[in-house]
């Protein structure tokens, strides 16, 4: 059953220092596809550090895996992750002319995807 | 690492808006890469590390290996032929080569487009409207008693904000450093900045406009409902708080992210923290600067102003400038399937635009300019190799607050500037056309028109 949480598209400095060497590195790559979630929604949704989940808006769809972040640091139905090239396939492409695209706070449906082995 | 060691003191890095301009570097000449960078972040000390010399063609041509000269005969016939050419990009480069892609737009009647058109775009929409109560870095270090980061995590983009500029340096008036300093972050999650607030705001996603429109009321006297916090996630007794900090403070500054600008509300977020910075100096001083992520973006806003008057989203179809964001901005122009061909210097959309923008690239002929392969320029369809600026390459570069600064580089590289492959485009394509594909027009016409 798919929720709909808020994605934040952000930076790290991890992602600053990676990218430097290159954004084709298997490292930057990685780095791009995790998404950060509240450990709380997490268990609601059957989800664990690394499981795989899949966000989806009405222009695109992207499979991450995915971080837990305690209530403290991430709020309930909040989302975090890096710009990449995964951030990319969910935004839109209108700016309502104003030249940007939002790329934070984008309502996103979050469902988990089912990983061979794990019955989830 | 060799004995041939050159020490490059007083070195710019031009990673991000920061522009640290006391990098010490020492460099092995031998091996042309900069084995230690003192003074650097965490970031600095990557971007150093990271800009030797890669074995890279020259110019790739449709993935064919060709040189400098080739490359720029056919990214010329490209420019010449198209009917909507854009230049994107440019604001990981130098003020010098800046000023030749303007020049290339104009002759070519096309569009000029920066990164802050993604960036802080809308606040210099903002700007236009509203204005900006503005300082140098150097003044706030020197005179902020309070300091507001508003949408933005300067411990992880621009670690050095914090200790070179606006929390813990002593400056003239803040001789005690972080202890004279009150330090407020509003943002919709902790991040490693939170931690250096003395009051930090998590305010609820898409809030910010309705926060800072209750701040103005406040600070004008005016009765806030306690409802607001229901809808912002900020109590009233909070803002309250804020706001008699704010009026009692000697010299306030808000340093402000793209937490407002990549949000809904947009330049109406940038607009209202610049109309509350205005509404606060009825009581005591304060101003508001945008936090600035790439090394010269500040630059490329400058250059383009002075060039056109307008700092980004420039058209020149008409033979004289106009400014329309939404009309002539890149994403606007690749979501709409309007541009036929582009030069993209500096900057890697393909990495980070929306999917629809990203598939109209695919489609086009692309012609990159980057030290490194990125996903743009494995698209493209002449892909040059370029040295790096700050580091290979000399040049002038604009903090995030407008300050100029010198660029002193540290080797030599084998490949060509960004400016010396822009000005053999631009001086092949003035070949090509006879010179502007679009006459000038006579100002009375364009005031017509």
């Amino acid at each position: 059953m798919a929720e709909v949480m808020t994605l934040i598209g952000g930076r790290s400095s991890k992602q600053g220092t990676v990218l430097c060497a290159g954004k084709l590195s298997p490292e930057y790559v990685e780095l791009t596809s995790v998404v950060e979630m509240n450990v709380e929604d997490m268990a609601r949704l059957g989800l664990s550090n690394n499981s795989k989940v899949r966000l989806r808006t009405p222009v695109g769809e992207a499979v991450l895996r995915c971080k837990g972040r305690e209530t403290k640091d991430l709020p309930s139905g909040i989302l975090f992750m890096v710009y990449g090239p995964m951030t990319t396939q969910l935004m839109a492409g209108d700016t309502a002319a104003s030249g940007m695209p939002i790329s934070k706070n984008i309502d996103v449906e979050v469902e988990p995807v089912p990983e061979a082995g794990t019955g989830t | 690492m060799s004995e041939n060691l050159k020490f490059v003191p007083h070195a710019t890095c031009t990673f991000c808006g920061c522009v640290c301009d006391d990098m010490d570097l020492t460099v092995d000449m031998d091996e042309k890469r900069i084995t230690k960078a003192e003074n650097a972040c965490v970031l600095g000390k990557a971007w150093f590390r990271e800009h030797g010399i890669e074995q890279r063609p020259y110019a790739l041509i449709g993935g064919r290996e060709a040189t400098t000269a080739e490359g720029v005969e056919e990214a010329a016939q490209i420019l010449a032929r198209a009917r909507f050419p854009l230049i994107y990009g440019l604001s990981d480069t130098t003020c010098e080569a800046q000023r030749v892609a303007v020049a290339i737009a104009d002759m070519i009647g096309g569009t000029v487009d920066t990164t802050t058109s993604v960036c802080h775009g809308p606040s210099g929409i903002a700007f236009e409207t509203v204005g900006e109560s503005t300082a140098s870095l150097g003044e706030i270090k020197n005179r902020a008693d309070m300091v507001v980061f508003w949408g933005g995590n300067p411990a992880e983009a621009h670690p050095r904000l914090f200790s070179r500029y606006a929390v813990t340096p002593k400056g003239m008036y803040i001789p005690n450093g972080r202890k004279d300093r009150t330090v407020v972050l509003v943002d919709v999650r902790r991040t490693m900045s939170t931690p250096v607030a003395d009051i930090f705001l998590r305010v609820k996603p898409r809030s910010d406009f309705e926060v800072l429109w209750a701040l103005r009321a406040l600070v004008k006297g005016r009765r806030v409902d306690p409802s607001i916090e229901r809808r912002t996630g900020v109590s009233l007794a909070v803002l309250e708080d804020l706001v008699a900090r704010m009026k009692s403070c000697r010299y306030g500054a808000f340093l402000f992210g793209m937490g407002l600008t990549m949000t809904r509300g947009r330049h109406f977020n940038s607009g209202a923290l610049l109309a509350l910075t205005t509404d606060l100096n009825e009581f005591t001083h304060w101003v508001a600067k945008p936090v600035r992520g790439h090394g010269n973006v500040t630059g490329a806003d400058n250059v383009v102003s002075w060039q056109t008057g307008f700092p980004f989203g420039v058209n020149f179809s008409r033979g004289y400038p106009r400014f329309n964001p939404g009309e002539f901005t890149t994403v606007d122009l690749l979501a709409r399937g309007e541009t036929d061909a582009i030069l993209i210097l500096a900057s890697d959309p393909a990495a980070n635009f929306p999917k629809a923008a990203i598939e109209h690239l695919k489609r086009i002929p692309v012609i990159s300019l980057d030290p490194k392969t990125t996903l743009t320029s494995q698209l493209a369809r002449v892909a040059f190799t370029t040295a790096t600026y700050g580091i290979n390459v000399a040049g002038t570069v604009y903090r995030m607050d407008d300050v100029a600064i010198t660029l002193r580089p540290a080797f030599e590289s084998p490949y060509p500037s960004d400016e010396e492959i822009l000005s053999a485009i631009r001086d092949r394509v003035r070949a090509l056309l006879g010179g502007n594909r679009v006459p000038a027009v006579a100002p009375a016409v364009a005031a017509a028109s």
